[in-house]
Formats: structure tokens, C-alpha cells, sequence
């Protein structure tokens, strides 16, 4: 399989790494990094770098007593339980980890994503609510060929990772495990390449639709 | 292999640098649940994750309790540490920044398994140039205090704010642009600092 060309870039993966990223973003980052081997080593340097900015801490004593209370729990913990088993590999095989955690439930006996609970977002274009929080929505998106989303910005952040298919914009093209970064001082138009396009896409912030059709298009996005 | 189960330090045992690294009373954790070795690491870590704690706004007694249960997991996922892959310091840390995001912030934390199938994996000659982490952590701590303060003090900001860097921009009137530069310079140097230079 081809590695993926667009990254989240430095800046997005110490954001991963640190944890300061909200639950959408970093599931967007960590599904990209399980498509890119280079992002994945990018991470562990990064971790290295948190371990040792811990290291380098100035250490603040804990109060008499809390290495005691904590051994006195040790005594009562079980020997450590034994690895879960593979899972029926069907699951195994279509979507990596982390994402398939979140698809749990929605994945047919051949491990496709089922065809209940998509909505309506423009002919040709669906989506299906993963995650939402008070920073923003995460949800998969399907795209039939040839599709193309109304001209928009986004008035926050946007990652979008590319799961099956692939689509292009103004800044090239998109294919599986390549990530796009949405941002305010961008303004694009992408359009699904022949084959159709599943997307993964959290959205922080908001998403601002320009030009008359995507007016009409933020009144959709509007209710999620 | 070294003197744990007995008094730490044996007449027996030569010079000062025969004392076990924290990687290994992590092994010794892991194999024999060795308690003398996890009292050790305790000392270490825990008032080091008790200020990390505390700079994402903990008071003292949440730090505490969280420090406890840090360490509880450290005690129970022991088995689990390869020092190839990480240095202690990094193992903790990664333990700390996941049971954070789940205590404080009540999120999961999304990450890939490195045992998945579906994993695209790395070109073979990738795997080869890896060197052990042990070895580059001292590497990397120095480099770290070589580098220029307003590089370590973003780099700080950005492991310990739990703030992604967009909003550190905003919030400390650093434009976007100088913070991610800075960033990367960081970055660059510190990766620089973990490649084998023999």
C-alpha cells in the first residue's frame, strides 16, 4: 500500500503527542499516523521529548504517607489478567485502530459500515456522526464520484483523512491515508475522485460555507 | 543482576555507577514485581508527575491522588515496557498525559495499536536505522538545555498547558506563525540530537 503524502506537520503532532489535542483531532491524527509509519516515528521522538521535559521537572514532594497508602494498595492487586484475544478477523482487517473502536456497533458481518444512521447532507454526500463535543463533531463522510462540496472556509480547524477513495482540491490530491487541514485562511472546493470518497472528517470551531449554494449548505451543517 | 533484593546499597556491590537505571528497576518491576525497585521509581517519578500535574491546574491534593494512580498503573503495566522502545522517563510520561486526559478532561484518548494488521508498515531499512531509546535520552536532555529559551519555553507550554498550539498563539499574543517556526526549529534540533551520531 502507498504512504500517504499530506501530513498533519510538526506543529499538529506535538499537539497529538503533548495531549493537548481535544478527542476528535487526535482521533483524525492517530488514524492518519496508523496509514503513515514516518508520522508514527515523528510521535515516538515526540513522547521522547515529553519523557525527558518530565524528567527535567522540578520535583515537588509528595505529602508523608502517599508511598505507604500505595504499597498497602499493591497488596491487593491481582496478578495482571491475560492479553485479550485476536478479534474475529473480519473486523480486524478493514479499519485500523483507533478508528475501529469508534465504528464498534456500526460495522456489518463483513466489516463494512452499515447503511443506518446517515443523513442527508447534499446529493451525492452523506455523513455519519462519530463524536460530539463542546469543541466540535466528528463524523465520517461518503461521497459518490464526482462530487463537489460548495466553495467554503472553515472558521475553525478542520482534519479530514481520507479512508477509501480519494478526492482533490486546489491543493492536490487526496488519496487513503492522507490528511487535510482545514483552516480559516483557507478557502477550497473539493471534489470526490470517480470512485467515490469515505472521509473522516472533525470539525473544531465551525465551518463556513461562501457563495449562494453554500449558504444554502451551512443551514444543513448548521444542525449538527 | 543487581542487588535489589537486598539492601541498596551492598559493600559487596562496586562504585556508585553499578546503581541500577530507572529502565532497569522498570524490568525488575515488570519481572518479579519487585517493590524495593518500584519504591525507587516512585521516589523518582512521583514528585516530577506531581508538578506536571500541577501546571495543568491541579491543586495539591488532586495531584496527589493522581500521582497515586499513575503509579498504580506503572505498577500493573510494567510487564508491558520494552526499554528498546522507550526510556522510562518517556514510558511514564505517556501513562501520565493518557490517565490525565481521561481524569481531567473525562476523553478518551485515541491511539493506533502497534499489533493491528491493518497498520501500514514501515520500509524495512526504517526499522534498522532505530537506535535504543535508553541511549538517545541523555543525548536528548542535553540538547534540550542548549536550546534557545523561547524554543523551550513554547516546547513547555505545549506539553504542559494542555493548550494546542493555535490557542497558545492567541492566548500569549505569539503570532501563529513564530509559534509554529519555533516549533520546528525545536523540533529539528532535538531530532538532530536523537539520530545516531556515533
Amino acid at each position: 500500500m502507498n504512504r500517504p503524502s499530506h501530513h498533519p506537520g510538526d506543529t499538529l503532532l506535538i499537539d497529538y503527542a503533548g495531549g493537548a489535542l481535544c478527542e476528535g483531532a487526535s482521533l483524525a491524527v492517530a488514524t492518519h499516523m496508523a496509514f503513515c509509519p514516518a508520522c508514527r516515528h515523528a510521535v515516538t521522538e515526540m513522547e521522547a521529548i515529553g519523557g525527558a521535559l518530565l524528567d527535567d521537572l522540578e520535583p515537588e514532594p509528595l505529602s508523608a504517607g502517599c508511598l505507604e497508602a500505595l504499597m498497602a494498595r499493591l497488596d491487593h492487586e491481582r496478578p495482571a489478567p491475560c492479553r485479550p484475544a485476536l478479534r474475529p478477523s473480519a473486523e480486524r482487517s478493514r479499519y485500523p485502530e483507533p478508528l475501529r473502536s469508534y465504528l464498534r456497533g456500526r460495522l456489518d458481518r463483513d466489516g463494512r459500515i452499515g447503511e443506518g444512521g446517515w443523513r442527508f447532507l447534499q446529493p451525492g454526500m452523506r455523513s455519519l456522526d462519530l463524536l460530539s463535543g463542546p469543541e466540535g463533531t466528528t463524523r465520517l463522510i461518503r461521497m459518490k464520484g464526482g462530487v463537489g462540496v460548495p466553495k467554503h472556509t472553515h472558521g475553525g480547524i478542520e482534519l479530514t483523512v481520507v479512508l477509501e477513495g480519494g478526492f482533490s482540491d486546489e491543493f492536490g490530491a487526496f488519496l487513503p491515508g492522507d490528511i487535510a487541514i482545514g483552516d480559516p485562511s483557507l478557502v477550497h472546493r473539493p471534489v470526490s475522485d470517480p470512485e467515490g470518497c469515505l472521509c473522516l472528517a472533525t470539525t473544531i470551531g465551525g465551518l463556513r460555507m461562501t457563495g449562494p449554494l453554500g449558504r444554502l449548505f451551512n443551514r444543513f451543517v448548521k444542525r449538527f | 543482576m543487581f542487588p535489589l533484593n537486598g539492601p541498596m546499597q551492598d559493600q559487596h556491590t562496586p562504585a556508585a555507577d553499578m546503581n541500577p537505571s530507572l529502565e532497569d528497576l522498570l524490568v525488575a518491576v515488570g519481572r518479579e514485581r519487585n517493590r524495593q525497585a518500584f519504591g525507587v521509581l516512585f521516589g523518582h517519578f512521583a514528585p516530577r508527575l506531581k508538578t506536571y500535574l500541577r501546571r495543568l491546574g491541579c491543586d495539591s491534593g488532586a495531584a496527589e491522588e493522581l500521582v497515586q494512580e499513575v503509579m498504580l498503573l506503572v505498577w500493573r503495566r510494567a510487564e508491558t515496557y520494552d526499554p528498546i522502545h522507550a526510556s522510562a522517563g518517556t514510558w511514564v510520561f505517556t501513562i501520565a498525559r493518557n490517565k490525565r486526559i481521561d481524569v481531567l478532561r473525562r476523553e478518551q484518548r485515541p491511539e493506533i495499536d502497534p499489533d493491528d494488521p491493518a497498520l501500514v508498515p514501515e520500509p524495512e531499512e526504517a526499522a534498522d536505522r532505530r537506535i535504543e531509546a535508553k541511549e538517545s535520552s541523555g543525548r536528548l536532555r542535553a540538547a534540550l538545555k542548549d536550546l534557545p529559551p523561547e524554543q523551550a519555553e513554547l516546547l513547555r507550554m505545549a506539553y504542559f498547558e494542555d493548550k494546542p498550539h493555535s490557542v497558545i498563539s492567541a492566548e500569549h499574543g505569539i503570532p501563529l506563525g513564530t509559534v509554529k517556526s519555533r516549533l520546528r526549529l525545536a523540533m529539528e534540533r532535538l531530532r538532530r540530537s536523537l539520530k545516531d551520531v556515533g
